[in-house]
């Protein structure tokens, strides 16, 4: 078996004196693990941190081996990262809801997302937006996707903001003000055309909590887990980045 | 199937010997050999040391190092600077900062770094010390020896939250080009910090 893809770096495990079992969510083949021989070499090293890109040729005698990878270097963001809290913990966030993958299960759409969101992780601008915009694709693509196109009760497509705790579909002003103490925020970065450039603290509060309803909702509590500390300690960092972008 | 050219004692200890790092089975059993060949000198010798070091390895309850006395020697060493702790992942990171002798400081030793896919939380780590530690009127800087690396530094970020409501200078290591470092061979991102971090000539 043999493979060649493009792949966004989640982790590394050690593995003996010198070799690393590496995580890579990759474009064509999902969340995929693999050995890679001599990765925890000087030259490897750097190449194998969490939220850079590297090329990867996956080999195995069996498709259902773990296979080894031979690896080479792509868009290296790591060292930007290590300046920035919010992008160090953005990476952890999301690595951690990656692995809610299935693994080799591919998602191209969300393999790009991520990759758009590990480029701009160090981006405290635009970085809370685009990870609220990457959990909607993650509940899209596991089959939870939010209808936030127009209104689900006068099929209004402006005027939106409530998002419906049960149904995820977003929900107008006006015909959801008798209920607006049952309906959930939906932060107008979120509005088709809107910016998400340097929202305020409150709407990437509202973001985080509309996504985490249903990511708790679909994804954790059915399978008996709780939201990652990863995200939280990046939804904590993106509130304080939020509420004094220019610190 | 290879059959034993030695007795059980001998093939556990090639078994043992190949346990450590560095040594694979075919070097476990040359490192054997040796010790057979010089049984008095080395084997005798070893094996004592080796009892005696399990009998009395503690872990200082002060800084997380490994000592056969609890406080180690470094924490109790009334020569060094009080007022700095450096914080370590792991006891051979203060072992190397302690050759390379560039300060007379009081450690503390993680023993580990945050690590989602090693399932190494905050509470797996030596944290509730270190705060305890940094709150004594004596510390003045807490220096982040930590790797340069994504799940190193995540951690370094932390603690300096942790110790954010404190008096006390939080600093890291610079990070850049080593000594003997040829730019043509560094990866972008090393080069990239380096030039962030340039200095005054």
């Amino acid at each position: 078996m043999h493979w060649s893809d493009e792949g966004l770096v989640l982790g590394a495990r050690r593995h003996g004196e010198s070799s690393v079992i590496l995580e890579l969510m990759t474009r064509e083949h999902g969340r995929h693990l693999g050995l890679v021989h001599g990765g925890r070499s000087k030259r490897l090293q750097p190449v194998l941190q969490p939220g850079n890109s590297v090329h990867a040729t996956w080999r195995a005698r069996l498709d259902e081996h773990l296979g080894s990878y031979v690896i080479e270097p792509g868009a290296t963001r790591s060292a930007r990262f290590i300046d920035v809290p919010l992008a160090l913990y953005g990476v952890g966030a999301l690595a951690a809801l990656l692995r809610l993958l299935p693994e080799r299960d591919p998602h191209p759409a969300l393999y790009e997302a991520a990759t758009v969101l590990a480029g701009h992780l160090d981006d405290v601008h635009v970085a809370p937006a685009l990870f609220v915009r990457f959990e909607l694709v993650l509940l899209a693509e596991l089959g939870f996707g939010l209808d936030l196109s127009r209104c689900a009760a006068t099929g209004r497509a402006d005027d939106l903001a409530y998002v419906s705790p049960k149904s995820g579909r977003a929900v107008s002003a006006e015909a959801g003000a008798p209920y607006r103490q049952r309906l959930l925020p939906l932060p107008r970065f979120l509005l088709a055309g809107a910016s998400g450039r340097d929202p305020t603290a409150e709407a990437v509060k509202e973001g985080f909590a509309l996504t985490e309803h249903f990511m708790r909702v679909h994804l954790f509590e059915p399978r008996g887990l709780d939201v990652p500390e990863e995200r939280a300690r990046f939804v904590a960092a993106a509130l304080r980045a939020a509420a004094a972008p220019d610190v | 199937m290879p059959h034993s050219v030695a007795g059980p004692e001998i093939e556990r200890l090639i078994q043992l010997l190949a346990r450590l790092p560095g040594l694979g089975p075919r070097s476990a059993r040359r490192a054997a050999l040796h010790l057979i060949k010089r049984r008095e000198q080395l084997l005798g010798p070893l094996t004592e040391a080796i009892r005696v070091a399990h009998e009395r390895i503690v872990v200082c309850s002060e800084c997380g190092n490994v000592d056969t006395a609890d406080p180690c020697t470094i924490c109790r060493d009334e020569r060094r600077d009080a007022s700095i702790i450096v914080v370590v992942e792991d006891v051979s990171d203060l072992w190397a900062l302690e050759r390379a002798g560039a300060l007379t400081a009081r450690y503390h030793v993680l023993g580990g770094v945050l690590s989602p896919l090693d399932g190494v939380r905050p509470e797996h780590l030596n944290l509730d010390k270190l705060v305890a530690r940094a709150a004594r009127p004596e510390v003045r800087e807490v220096i982040l020896a930590l790797n340069a690396t994504v799940d190193g530094q995540t951690t370094a970020h932390y603690i300096t939250e942790l110790l954010a409501h404190m008096p006390v200078r939080v600093t890291r290591l610079a990070h850049g080009v080593p000594v003997g470092g040829e730019l043509d061979y560094l990866d972008e991102g090393t080069l990239a910090a380096a030039i962030r971090q340039r200095t005054t000539f």
